[in-house]
């Protein structure tokens, strides 16, 4: 017996990054808002306390944060050829859950994409001509500019506290910052975090080598800082249990930390947890949203109506759900046609492990957290000259390690045995002084054979058919991965390693081994109706009273961390809905 | 004096009244606005939802929860206008004479939970005020059984003795000495804030100690701290900013708000003017501490261990030097808090951990997690030790039977 509630003025599917600060911006804008969110609530004090949280069994291994495949995965394959099987294991990424969303268990890399990035198809066919791009590439222009992002990257790098070193401030190139970033309007809230020595010492090698590097943008908190809402993050005490985990020190950018305590005060906010949308419901024109249709823990279906719809689950979720209600045609590989579940992307990861002399060195690689590290932009998006290159894209190159976590942490020569007497030795002996945390930050650019759709065979506990991952590298990503991962390793070589071991991306692409969880597109923003499924402002084309945050938006993935991106898309989205769309609700842009 | 109108009189009056919009009993205007909002005020200063209105009932003022005291337990009445089960037959004479002198509508003593030994400060106009204000919030039917003591303390005639040995009907008079913004700030506190209540030591039979007024004293499981000018246990390291900072956001340099002060923080002194804040300061920076010498140094092998304990479970957050970060992580060195006489509230955050409030100007509310799970009896008694007697901090070191004792009370505990 399905249950009608009083109507809402916006109902937000999931109460994440995107969630909370569509949340907060439509509240204090007058508008009575209920979140429902899939997971639990979550709490620093009672959620990932001091007294636990820093638990690798726990968090890592065992996945306590995460989606529990048995309540909701996917099925994957590398092309259409092969049938898909559902994953039942996290493995390439990791799916969050609950209040907070990933928002709780990232790193807290607060990167801002290069202002080419944004218009990428225009800029490659503008330098290297046309001809230049593999055939079956579909990478294209985002329909907004850096600059008009550029307000909003400041606004989620202010309510984050985000720690770094500005690399051009209004067009003024900074020492000791990124020269390749656009134009910040100021600096970064808070100063860069302290680098360990692994760091510093490949900082040191870069510079010797002609590069020019930087502390990586971190919403692990240098020092303690109060944001403009009012919310104070604490110092990290860089003890490496950020990614996986959440942070017990209020010292990680999160919901939890920076927004969450002002909303949960407003009397025109409710959040409604563990309850799962299971369908956006439609009019009888099929162009306007009515609400959504969700059910609770303990089975009992509801009927939320609100006028606006925001969608702001993870990016394999809200294509799904797309693709459930019927928004927008399916996207189809053979024609092309299709705008839902098209330009599908992740990320190359590579990397290179280099051991030291351990007479000499030593890295202490314990003391970490989630951003620390130096890097280098030299290699990234169109920072370089990429006529002879064979690949287009790029990535940035750092030490980066996060944490020398003991389950994890075992880095051993290759001929080591793989247990016993040798292999402890070999730990003792390398655990110190080795570098594993060595990051290519690959991008990973759209192709026409990488997409998601409806799954023919596996379906959920609600009888929803399962999203369906079809997905490989392309051969312009895995040169791009081997480019970078070469150049990592002279670096390595600079910084006086004595063995060197590179681990260049290979095909094909495997769901079982970690990358990132960087997924993105399936419902792409652009500039017109033909190339995408949302506009500028991440307004659906075909309903116009839904708006769908997050990288499902991004047409392809950069070199970069996508969630400075997504917080600045998300300020940017609600403030075109606070001053235009609440003022005349219909379509923002017109076809 | 009491109306002495007939009671058919009375009643068909309160039926009048109720039949025109609930004003209230002789003639108080819901019009007057300026009277109306006054008694707003004080009410709010006088924290009378804390007692009155039960937490999540959505019924103003219509009867609260039950009041924890050593004799047992009482139940705030229900005082909005209806003329049955609420306040909306009482007279206005009635009415100031239970509020200021701890009478009840017929005669019957009322029992100091009640804080008329404090609104006897009040003036007949401020008083007047809040029973004007009373007038126009809903009237609720909903009886209340106030009195749940055990015999003998549920006889009431006993409280006239009690009256006769402890309280003193007395209007706040001006000390000319003063500034005016001193006397305010008595008026404030002594009068409708009524901050002894919680904050001043009680005898056997729990009257305020006069000769220890605002020095702390220990209820509901907390320990309600020293708030004189003493620089160690009370706020002489505190400036008037600082108080006023802590009352208006329960946050300041040193420390956040937590426990029942959370709840007071939240209905009354978060809503308090700024300047009236102030004048609560500058009064209580006014009274003298005892300033005792620190006593002798702990024993050195319990303050190794605690010391080692403090580094592993507690310089994370607070750090190595106790300074903590100003609205997230109170400052221990030279924190009152830590060094009162009384271990209750020190031991009750560590053992079961605490929550911040948080407020429209500082809503982080951190949490402190609970440590009774982690660590022994031995191992907190040491911490805690350590944490009074570091930093310049001097108090007298808790034992593990302390410990002991706190964790058995703290697990009956409900709340």
């Amino acid at each position: 017996m399905t249950q009608k509630l009083p109507h809402k003025d916006a109902v937000i599917i999931g109460l994440g990054w995107t969630g909370s600060i569509l949340a907060h911006e439509l509240t204090d804008a007058g508008l009575d808002v209920v979140a429902i969110e899939r997971g639990p609530w979550r709490n620093t004090g009672t959620d990932f306390s001091i007294t636990y949280a820093q638990d690798e069994l726990r968090y890592r291994i065992q996945h306590e944060l995460f989606l529990r495949p048995a309540q909701i995965t996917v099925t994957f394959r590398n092309n259409a050829q092969q049938t898909a099987l559902p994953v039942r294991n996290w493995g390439a990424f990791m799916l969050g859950n609950g209040v907070g969303g990933a928002g709780v268990h990232w790193n807290a890399e607060t990167w801002r994409f290069l202002p080419s990035d944004f218009v990428l198809r225009s800029h490659l066919t503008q330098r290297y001509g046309a001809g230049f791009l593999p055939q079956d590439m579909t990478i294209q222009d985002w329909g907004i500019t850096y600059e008009e992002l550029e307000p909003h990257y400041d606004a989620f790098e202010y309510l984050c506290g985000t720690s770094g070193q500005a690399g051009n401030i209004q067009g003024k190139i900074q020492p000791g910052g990124n020269p390749f970033e656009g134009a910040r309007a100021r600096p970064y809230p808070t100063p860069p975090l302290k680098q360990g020595y692994g760091h510093a010492l490949f900082a040191q090698a870069a510079q010797q080598l002609g590069y020019k590097p930087f502390p990586q943008p971190a919403g692990n908190m240098s020092q303690a800082y109060t944001n403009p809402l009012g919310v104070t993050l604490g110092q990290c005490t860089y003890c490496g249990y950020c990614e996986w985990f959440g942070c017990a020190n209020y010292s990680k950018s999160s919901p939890q930390t920076t927004i969450l305590p002002v909303l949960v005060r407003k009397s025109n906010f409710e959040a409604r947890t563990e309850c799962e949308v299971t369908r956006i419901n439609l009019d009888n024109t099929g162009k306007r949203a009515t609400g959504v249709t969700y059910v609770n823990a303990s089975g009992e279906e509801f009927v939320q109506s609100a006028d606006l719809v925001i969608l702001c689950g993870f990016q394999l979720f809200n294509v799904q759900l797309l693709l459930l209600s019927g928004i927008g045609k399916p996207y189809d590989p053979k024609t092309g046609q299709g705008q839902i579940g098209r330009n599908f992307t992740h990320q190359t990861m590579s990397s290179a492990i280099g051991f030291f002399d351990k007479d000499q060195y030593n890295f202490n690689p314990f003391v970490a957290a989630g951003a620390i590290g130096m890097c280098i932009d030299e290699f990234n998006g169109d920072n370089f000259d990429h006529t002879q290159a064979g690949f287009v894209g790029g990535g940035y190159i750092g030490q980066v390690q996060t944490n020398g976590r003991p389950i994890e942490s075992t880095p051993v020569p290759p001929g080591t045995p793989a247990w016993g007497k040798q292999w402890k030795q070999a730990l003792r002996d390398n655990y110190l002084s080795t570098i594993v945390g060595g990051s290519c930050h690959g991008s990973m650019y759209s192709y026409r054979d990488v997409y998601l759709d409806l799954d023919p065979t596996y379906k959920d506990r609600f009888g929803r058919p399962l999203v369906r991952l079809t997905i490989d590298f392309h051969d312009n990503e895995l040169k791009m991965s081997a480019f970078l991962t070469d150049k990592y390793a002279e670096i390595l070589q600079k910084m006086g390693a004595k063995q060197i071991f590179k681990k260049p991306r290979k095909g094909p692409y495997d769901v079982t081994q970690y990358q990132t969880s960087h997924l993105n597109g399936g419902a792409i923003m652009g500039d017109n109706p033909g190339n995408s499924a949302l506009n500028k402002y991440l307004q659906s084309w075909d309903v116009p009273n839904l708006f769908v945050q997050g990288a499902t938006a991004y047409p392809q993935n950069a070199g970069y961390n996508p969630t400075g991106t997504v917080g600045a898309l998300a300020y940017w989205s609600a403030a075109a809905i606070r001053s235009q769309y609440l003022k005349n609700p219909g379509p923002l842009v017109h076809a | 004096m009491r109306s002495r109108r007939p009671l058919a009189a009375t009643l068909t009056a309160v039926a009048l009244c109720a039949t025109i919009g609930g004003a209230g009993a002789e003639g108080i205007d819901k019009q007057s606005f300026n009277q109306v909002e006054k008694g707003r005020y004080l009410a709010t200063v006088g924290d009378c939802a804390a007692c009155h209105t039960l937490p999540g009932s959505g019924h103003e003022l219509a009867g609260g929860r039950p009041l924890e005291t050593p004799f047992g337990t009482l139940v705030a009445p229900n005082i909005t206008p209806d003329p049955q089960t609420g306040i909306g037959a009482w007279t206005n004479d009635e009415f100031v004479n239970a509020l200021t002198r701890g009478t009840g509508r017929h005669g019957t003593r009322l029992y100091p939970g009640m804080p008329y030994t404090y609104y006897t400060k009040l003036t007949r106009d401020d008083a007047l005020a809040i029973r004007a204000y009373l007038n126009t919030i809903p009237a609720v039917h909903n009886a209340v059984k106030s009195n749940q003591l055990p015999f003998p303390f549920n006889i009431r005639w006993g409280m006239n003795i009690w009256d006769a040995l402890f309280f003193k009907a007395q209007t706040f008079a001006p000390d000319p000495h003063k500034s005016a913004k001193w006397n305010r700030g008595a008026y404030l506190a002594e009068g409708p804030g009524h901050c002894g209540l919680c904050h001043t030591p009680k005898n056997f039979l729990g009257a305020d100690k006069d000769g220890q007024r605002l020095q702390g004293y220990n209820l509901q499981g907390w320990f309600a701290p020293n708030i004189t000018n003493d620089t160690r246990r009370g706020i002489g390291s505190w400036s008037v900013d600082d108080i006023v900072s802590y009352l208006k956001t329960g946050d300041n340099k040193m420390t956040t708000t937590t426990g029942l002060m959370a709840e007071t923080l939240n209905l009354s002194t978060s809503k308090m003017r700024d300047e009236d804040l102030k004048a609560i300061a500058v009064y209580l920076k006014d009274q003298p501490g005892q300033n005792d010498k620190p006593g002798a140094a702990p024993d050195q092998s319990v303050m190794k261990i605690g010391g080692q304990i403090y580094a592993d479970e507690c310089s994370g957050c607070h750090k190595s030097d106790g300074s903590g970060t100003p609205a997230l992580f109170p400052t221990l060195k030279g924190s009152p808090a830590v060094q009162q006489t009384d271990s209750t509230t020190l031991l009750r955050v560590v053992l079961r951990g605490a929550e911040a409030a948080g407020t429209d100007k500082a809503p982080t509310a951190s949490s402190m997690p609970q440590f009774s799970w982690i660590l022994t009896d031995d191992q907190v008694a040491a911490v805690v030790t350590y944490i009074r007697n570091s930093w310049d901090n001097s108090a007298p070191p808790v034992s593990a039977g302390d410990v002991h004792k706190a964790r058995q009370a703290f697990v009956e505990r409900s709340d």
